[in-house]
């Protein structure tokens, strides 16, 4: 029950938007926890977004990993 | 959207966390954890690295007590609507589960949201007790929805808990060494980091907050390997993306309006301190145990016993795997499960059946 998945969304009224899993099938979820904009991603769990993702540190992410493993035994807790 | 499944990034995280060589054991506390390590064999690819990786009281359905659930159970046979989530209704009670109960007449829906139960009392205007089951991911959508003034015959039967007083608990029993805790993405993402802070302060152990795809955790299990080498026992962000180191403010605020803790046991668990979600004053009146007190009163001087064989206990404090019990893909099967680690898409026991060996 715990699942929680990213969706993109689509349309928004007022609390409620409708938001796309990546299937092509859209659903209503409810979006008071968070503010978000048409066009972003929101983590969806039991009907409600949780969260927006951030792209930027989803971007900064994927370059650390990169970095980091091509550099020897760095740890990468000094970037964090 | 992402690319977190790039095979090659993926190969070079095993290399280096073989190279670091470690015994070490670490504990996660998410399903979706278990269902990313299990489904993608990234089990045996740590135990080759020296790591080994376990599960704990992080399935909220599993942690739920079988009280709780007969509780649902007896107000599901007095003739109110009992709404509550997929796995939940497979929770073997005393006797049967809610979905059994369905056969015999009484009224058990399956929700995908608590906005589902609400329109249902509002549609039926049946009492509806909906059961709340889950962590700081699943609570503030009971808290918003309560915050709404939803209608009278609408009712909760709240069971929502905490994460952080567990891990002080699994750390002060100590009855299993774990060298680094794995926590959850999701729960995380609405606490934030600061809970975590003083575990690592208390006990002093590190700690990985990190997301779900199977690079996430390859990459958060290494982190952790890091801070183990090295002597460390700090709070590190792996699944930056989603978790902001306040958390999500907003949902932390309605939480704060609705709810306050209260000691609470687990399954698996004695009473865990300040572990449960208590309804505040303001909100009795949805409260389901108030308002059907005098159903209740039958279960008051009862024992709820574990399923006889039933190990569940002890894989949520991660003290044996699915494959020690021996009901195992046995007797206890998604299809007819005998404890909650096999009914819930997070237990231990549902994914190692799913995509692990069978029994021993
Ligand atoms: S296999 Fe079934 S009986 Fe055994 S611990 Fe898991 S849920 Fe309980």
């Amino acid at each position: 029950m715990c699942l929680a998945v990213p969706a993109k969304v689509k349309e928004i009224k007022g609390d409620i938007a409708k938001v796309d899993f990546g299937d092509g099938v859209t659903r209503d979820v409810n979006i008071s926890l968070v503010d978000v904009a048409e066009g972003e991603y929101v983590i969806v769990h039991a009907g409600f977004a949780i969260q927006v993702l951030d792209k930027e540190e989803a971007e900064k992410t994927l370059k650390l990993w990169e970095e980091l493993l091509s550099t020897a035994e760095t740890s990468p807790s000094g970037k964090y | 959207m992402f690319r977190y499944r790039d095979s090659e990034v993926a190969k070079k995280i095993v290399e280096k966390l073989k190279g670091i060589d470690l015994k070490i054991r670490i504990m996660h506390v998410c399903g979706t954890h278990q269902d990313t390590i299990v489904r993608f064999g990234l089990d045996s690819l740590f135990k080759q690295s020296g790591i080994e990786v376990r599960q704990g009281p992080g399935c909220p359905v599993c942690v739920t007590t079988t009280r709780e659930y007969e509780e649902a159970i007896t107000m599901a046979k007095k003739g109110n609507v009992l709404a509550t989530f997929g796995d939940a209704v497979r929770v073997p009670g005393r006797a049967s589960s809610l979905l059994d109960l369905r056969a015999e007449g009484c009224d058990v829906r399956i929700v995908y949201s608590i906005e589902d139960a609400v329109n249902l009392a509002k549609k039926t205007g049946k009492n509806v007790i909906f059961l709340a089951v889950g962590f700081e991911t699943t609570a503030p959508s009971t808290a918003v929805t309560l915050l709404r003034d939803p209608p009278e015959n609408f009712t909760v039967l709240n069971c929502h808990r905490y994460v952080p007083p567990v891990l002080h608990a699994l750390l002060e029993m100590g009855d299993l060494a774990i060298q680094g805790l794995l926590e959850p993405g999701h729960v995380s993402t609405i606490i934030g980091l600061r809970p975590y802070q003083m575990l690592s302060e208390k006990y002093h152990i590190p700690q990985v907050i990190a997301g779900f795809e199977p690079l996430d955790v390859l990459m958060g299990i290494y982190m952790l390997a890091q801070q183990i080498k090295k002597g460390e026992a700090k709070v590190e962000n792996e699944y930056r993306r989603s978790v902001k180191p306040e958390g999500n403010v907003k949902a932390l605020a309605v939480l704060e309006k609705v709810f306050e803790p209260v000691d609470l046991a687990w399954r698996g668990f004695p009473v865990v301190k300040a572990s449960g979600m208590k309804l505040k004053n303001k909100f009795q009146n949805y409260d389901a145990r108030k308002r059907f007190e005098d159903q209740l009163k039958e279960l008051e001087n009862m024992d709820f016993p574990e399923p006889k064989g039933c190990r569940c206990n002890e894989i949520l404090r991660g003290l044996v795997n699915p494959q020690d019990c021996q009901l195992f893909a046995r007797a206890c099967t998604p299809s007819h499960p005998l404890g909650p680690c096999m009914v819930s898409i997070e237990g231990a026991c549902q994914i190692e059946y799913k995509y692990g060996g069978g029994p021993r």
